[in-house]
């Protein structure tokens, strides 16, 4: 992304304060106005402002205290009185005929919510897009909401007011010594850019870093406390987008609920990312911001946030995939079903849109990398980033090691495990530009953490599915996308009739699928159920979910008792090619 | 006629295939059973509990001459009748669950008429309702799977685990396996001309038991089951007599079966009756034998 050029000016902000104002693009272009943050000055918005002049008229400016421009003598010149009327005033300038589109973040967005409900100045926006920054009025009624128990209440609340630690510790007299001490200031870049995943350069965190940390403590000390909240907050009836970045560390997503009451055109967008998103996706918010723009400036309603998940299974044709297909159409989701036979994963989305869902398949064979590029553009093209994505499609292999040849290995390795990194990293990879809060499923399986000498290939395909499970989870933890491994047990989806014996002869193999199968329908356990773990694991994060009790058992094995683990792997359970004679016969 | 054939010793034929007269008579009490739970399904309004629903097909089949069961009527709603979530064995029994409209419902009742029983399952909704209406079009190919497969002389257990694959590939859980015993048919013993005995508390007829747990006895000793179900014991060619037959599928929480007789003689099998409401049906809807449609 190129650098636009910056004009810089000078706007007499409220008191005749001077107001550093940068302005990049055609100034006939819709004009966008960005204020930052604390302790930011406008270079937060450089990466955002760059990639929005193009198409707009992009101007940012430096907050009263912070940056290029004047820093008010006491106290009072930080209220938010003050701050509102900087705001007009640059409007005012930059844009003297036509109302603005706001964009804001953090402080920046606390005194833009006063701006836009202001009778007069509130007159001068045409939208606003909010990031982490709540207006003042809803956090004294939130908080006062928040004070009856029940509904989870007192957890959200508990869980802010954690958050706000540096809220108390700005009313100290320390809090501007610690700023100006300059340790935090040099470990400030190394801060934002490890924990926050936020991109640093030369201009931000700027050299005024320092002052702007030191000065901006005035603007909690000045409207945070001893502020008489209005019993009924104003309102606005512009239309707002209020993105939420869900892995916010500072302002957490519940106290953004009710948001709506302040604002009725409101759409929330939830995203994955942390406080500082201008700086760590940056692409996300300059497309966030010019489709809110693009529908307001074409008077159309802005699109609505999705309401329901989009969810995309491999595997779908059968068994566990299709069962998960049902469980999510059930929801109402739209599902994405692909299996290698086309015609069966017709039939799943035909079943899906049955119990009210939308359902469409494709053909998908999990060895063909290209094909799934193509699915995930595909699907990126007609609803973006799906959701959910349930990565399911695996073959079952049984027999000895030493019986396996290497077109085994490559097989089942290319279906099993790289089967489960191609959609993971196609669909993984949309998740995280688009900023989806999701989850990737991935069903492994008990054997996966059960050694067994029946199943050498199986069970390594499987751990190996579990190994890239945890370590996936790890990485995406940060953009709100959960992954999680699905450990089934003997389950009675078919796999068993499919399974391939190595070693064996063509009338072993079919006789050992069929007691297979029989041993697995006797074990009783329902692609249904392994479904409703696939909900249970999105609905709750869980990292894995056993299925079945020989599933449990084994993962209890594994932590506490690796011996008799060990033991119980020496046993084959190649089911026997001769069956059984009946019981009860007569002698 | 189809010869019956397999690679294990028949078991020993029990009884006789019941006469003509006899055959008539079971499909006269089937055909009343059938006509009944239609009408009291027509009947049913939003609002009217399992237990009410039951109750009404009971009343009607006693005012029309029943004088015994084999068991009571059951009504399933909504998704009971797809047997979601039942743990305990005793959950079939009728509910105060309250019907909905555009919920799927089951009505199954077995009574009998001077020693002739039938057993119906029919499967209906309140209103529209596609996913019920497409398991019942699917079940077409369920009804000529299981007497192609018992002509060609599979066993029991085997064309047991056709209908499961059948299922299976069509996208359905396969329901029967939450019944007592896990059955998809069992045996129907011709009793005496007579009143009965007496009702169990898990609205099943002691008179029928009784047979039931004989037949169970003559049956270990002759290495079969009246119980037609996917293990061990049912694993034998088939056996002439009557049979019940109730495949029953399940979409998550939709469910829909049907039941009726299938005679089985020594050469051959076939339905006691075409003439039942989910057969018409299917040939209004234009779904041959095969489900093809």
């Amino acid at each position: 992304m190129s650098a636009a050029a910056v004009r810089e000016r000078r706007v007499a902000g409220f008191g005749g304060l001077p107001l550093a104002v940068q302005e990049r693009g055609d100034a006939a272009a819709p004009t966008l106005v960005l204020v930052h943050g604390y302790p930011d000055d406008h270079a937060v918005w450089d990466l955002v402002a760059d990639r929005l002049a193009a198409d707009h008229h992009v101007v940012t400016y430096d907050v009263r205290g912070a940056g290029a421009s004047g820093v008010p003598d006491d106290r009072a010149g930080y209220r938010l009185e003050a701050l509102v009327a900087d705001l007009g005033a640059v409007v005012d300038a930059v844009s003297p005929d036509q109302p603005v589109h706001l964009v804001a973040h953090d402080w920046g967005s606390i005194q833009s919510w006063s701006a836009v409900t202001d009778p007069v100045v509130g007159r001068r926006f045409a939208s606003f897009t909010s990031m982490s920054g709540p207006g003042l009025d809803h956090v004294a009624a939130w908080i006062r909401a928040h004070r009856i128990p029940g509904a989870g209440r007192w957890r959200a609340a508990r869980r802010q007011a954690v958050r706000s630690w540096y809220i108390a510790a700005f009313r100290t007299p320390f809090a501007p010594k610690v700023w100006r001490r300059g340790r935090l200031a040099r470990s400030w870049p190394l801060v934002v850019s490890r924990a926050e995943g936020a991109e640093v350069d030369a201009r931000w965190p700027g050299p005024d870093l320092v002052a702007n940390g030191a000065n901006g403590v005035e603007l909690y000390r000045a409207n945070m406390h001893g502020r008489t909240a209005p019993k009924v907050p104003p309102t606005t009836g512009i239309p707002v987008q209020l993105v939420v970045p869900v892995g916010d560390r500072y302002v957490t997503p519940a106290l953004l609920d009710g948001m709506e009451r302040v604002a009725p055109n409101l759409v929330r967008r939830e995203v994955g990312g942390g406080h500082w998103i201008p700086r760590s996706k940056p692409d996300l918010v300059a497309r966030l911001v010019a489709e809110h723009v693009a529908a307001v400036e074409a008077d159309r309603a802005p699109e609505p946030a999705p309401d329901r998940d989009v969810v995309v299974v491999t595997g779908a044709g059968s068994g566990i995939g299709r069962s998960v297909c049902l469980a999510f159409a059930e929801r109402g989701s739209h599902v994405i079903a692909t299996d290698l036979r086309a015609e069966t994963a017709e039939r799943t989305a035909e079943l899906c849109r049955l119990l009210g869902g939308t359902a469409q398949s494709h053909a998908l064979d999990v060895t063909d990398g290209a094909a799934f590029d193509a699915l995930a553009a595909a699907v990126a093209a007609e609803h973006g980033a799906p959701s959910i994505v349930v990565n399911n499609a695996g073959l079952g292999m049984a027999g000895r090691f030493l019986d396996t040849t290497d077109e085994d290995w490559d097989l089942l390795l290319d279906v099993n495990l790289r089967g489960v990194i191609r959609g993971a990293r196609a669909f993984g990879r949309l998740m995280v530009d688009e900023g989806r809060v999701g989850h990737i499923v991935n069903v492994a399986s008990a054997a996966a953490f059960t050694p067994s000498r029946t199943l050498p290939a199986y069970a390594t395909s499987k751990a190996a599915v579990l190994m890239l499970t945890e370590c996936l989870r790890a990485e995406l933890a940060d953009d709100a996308i959960g992954v999680s491994a699905i450990c089934p047990g003997f389950v009675d989806t078919g796999i068993a009739t499919a399974t391939r014996y190595v070693g064996a002869t063509a009338d072993e193999q079919d006789e050992r699928r069929r007691a297979a199968d029989r041993m697995y329908k006797r074990r009783r356990v329902t692609p249904d159920a392994v479904a409703d773990a696939v909900l249970r694991a999105v609905d709750r994060d869980r990292p894995i979910v056993p299925v079945a009790a020989e599933a449990r058992l084994g993962l209890l094995a594994q932590r506490f008792a690796p011996h008799l683990r060990r033991a119980i792997a020496r046993i084959d359970l190649t089911p026997p090619t001769r069956p059984r004679p009946a019981e009860g016969s007569p002698s | 006629m189809v010869t019956m054939t397999a690679d294990r010793p028949a078991p020993a034929r029990r009884g006789q295939v019941p006469s003509a007269d006899q055959l008539d008579a079971f499909r006269a009490v089937q055909q009343l059973t059938y006509r009944a739970a239609a009408d009291v399904a027509a009947t049913l309004e939003p609002g009217i509990t399992e237990r009410q629903a039951a109750a009404a097909l009971r009343r009607r089949l006693e005012a029309d001459g029943v004088d015994d069961w084999f068991h009571l009527p059951f009504a399933w709603f909504g998704d009971r009748a797809a047997f979601r979530h039942f743990r305990l064995p005793l959950q079939f029994l009728p509910t105060n669950r309250r019907l909905e409209e555009g919920m799927g419902f089951i009505l199954d009742a077995a009574p009998v008429v001077r020693g002739a029983t039938a057993d119906i399952g029919f499967t209906s909704s309140l209103g529209p309702n596609p996913a019920v209406d497409r398991v019942m079009d699917d079940l077409a190919a369920h009804r000529a799977l299981i007497v192609e497969e018992v002509r060609a002389g599979r066993t029991f257990r085997e064309v047991y685990e056709a209908v499961d694959r059948l299922a299976a590939a069509q996208g359905y859980a396969n329901r029967h396996h939450a019944y007592p015993g896990h059955v998809i048919g069992h045996a129907i013993e011709p009793l005496d001309p007579g009143p009965g005995i007496g009702i169990t508390p898990a609205r099943f007829g002691r008179r029928h038991l009784r047979s039931l747990a004989r037949t169970i006895a003559v049956g270990r000793r002759e290495r079969w089951s009246p119980l037609w179900s996917g293990d061990r014991r049912s694993d034998h060619p088939p056996v002439a007599g009557l049979w019940a037959m109730e495949p029953h599928l399940g979409l998550r929480g939709v469910g829909a079966k049907f039941e009726e007789i299938l005679v089985i003689t020594d050469d051959d099998a076939a339905w006691l009756d075409d003439d039942l409401p989910h057969v018409r049906r299917w040939t209004e809807r234009g779904i041959t034998a095969t489900g093809a449609r």
